[in-house]
């Protein structure tokens, strides 16, 4: 008899042993979701962890103030006093290269008027419209050159005859020509927007005709076999 | 144990490579310069100035490049120009607008003679640099 009360004031021990703790931990659950809510924003997705940088891409500021930039000395008085990028460029249409800013488009809608002449602000541009389709034996797209962008900024002289001399079928230009800085390279690569994988299609910018196949090799041409 | 001791030259290579790779790794990224920003380092250091730093994004805001390339004769060429003082107070090259009459002129020496003292003639920022002599700067870096 005294052996099953004590089985029996066991289990009611181990009964409220087991559920007081579990009444505790409800009672104080309630508590910490409110504080949870409380200090979250109200819509929160998943959770910060794509905010980490997880491509691990070089963190670089493109357009860096003068005494950032790491080419200029910071020990030089002329250095601080220098404009910064950033504080021209307010308000102009911007790319993905280069400066990050787009410098046609700028002057097209007006929010840049860079004189064409030293002294004289009133002399207007000698601007040639002409488009030069030049076929391209690869699969990309054909090459459109503006005439237009180029002439608005330059003069004739800069580009012809030294660097394309003005004649049908005489100017071989190749992408490692212009990544080596010859021919468009003269100045895309260097000041004007330059080649990238994002910027294939300022040029490249015609398609292919719908019947156009990319040309049989030699190897396959002259093959017996084929 | 004794397989570190008896091969100890090959751990110390290891340990060598190691530190170069962390070094590599851990040391100051390329310059963030503006694109088209041109180092002309012709006579500057020799002459103990600092080289030029000449902003292209400044001058095309306020200039075409025609102006400077086409009416100036300043090539497509970095450092190819020979720009010495003397020719500046002649009214040649940068002097032709660096007069104190369009821009400020020749006495603010620090405004163009910013750059960092060793750095060589380049554009910075460009595909051919990029492409051809990305180490440069880490080299010189290393150097000092």
């Amino acid at each position: 008899m005294s052996k099953s009360i004590f089985k029996l004031t066991a289990i009611a021990v181990s009964l409220v042993a087991f559920v007081l703790p579990t009444a505790a931990l409800s009672a104080s659950k309630p508590v910490t979701s409110a504080e949870v809510t409380g200090s979250m924003p109200d819509k929160l997705s998943v959770s910060n962890a794509n905010v980490f940088n997880r491509l691990l891409k070089k963190v670089n500021d493109p357009n860096a103030a003068p005494d950032k930039d790491g080419i200029h000395d910071t020990a030089n008085e002329g250095t601080h006093a220098l404009q910064a990028p950033k504080v021209a460029y307010e308000g102009l249409p911007t790319t993905e290269f280069g400066n990050h800013i787009d410098w046609v488009q700028a002057l097209n809608s007006g929010k840049l008027d860079p004189r064409y002449d030293r002294e004289d602000p009133e002399v207007e541009p000698f601007v040639m419209d002409l488009d030069i389709v030049r076929p391209v034996k690869a699969s990309v797209p054909d090459v459109v050159f503006p005439h237009k962008p180029h002439t608005q900024w330059l003069h004739c002289s800069n580009c012809h005859p030294k660097i394309f001399i003005p004649q049908r079928n005489t100017n071989q230009i190749n992408m490692s020509a212009i990544l080596l800085g010859k021919k468009c390279g003269v100045c895309h690569g260097k000041v004007a927007f330059p080649p990238t994988t994002k910027s294939c299609k300022k040029c490249h910018s015609k398609p292919k005709d719908a019947d156009w196949t990319p040309p049989l090799s030699n190897a396959t041409v002259k093959n017996p076999w084929r | 144990m004794k397989a570190l001791t008896e091969h100890s030259s090959v751990w110390k290579m290891a340990l060598f490579g190691l530190l170069v790779w962390v070094g590599v790794l851990s040391a100051p990224q390329q310059a963030q310069a503006e694109y088209a920003d041109v180092v002309i380092n012709n006579y500057a250091d020799a002459a103990g100035m600092r080289p030029v730093v000449f902003p292209h994004w400044y001058h095309r805001i306020r200039f075409r490049c025609k102006v400077c390339h086409a009416d100036l004769g300043f090539k497509f060429k970095a450092g190819g120009n020979k720009i010495t003082m003397a020719k500046i107070i002649d009214g040649k090259f940068c002097g032709a607008c660096h007069n104190g009459e369009i821009s400020w002129s020749v006495e603010n020496c620090g405004m163009c003679h910013s750059g960092i003292p060793g750095t060589p003639t380049h554009i910075s920022g460009s595909t051919v640099q990029r492409l051809v002599a990305p180490a440069y700067k880490e080299l010189d870096k290393k150097a000092q």
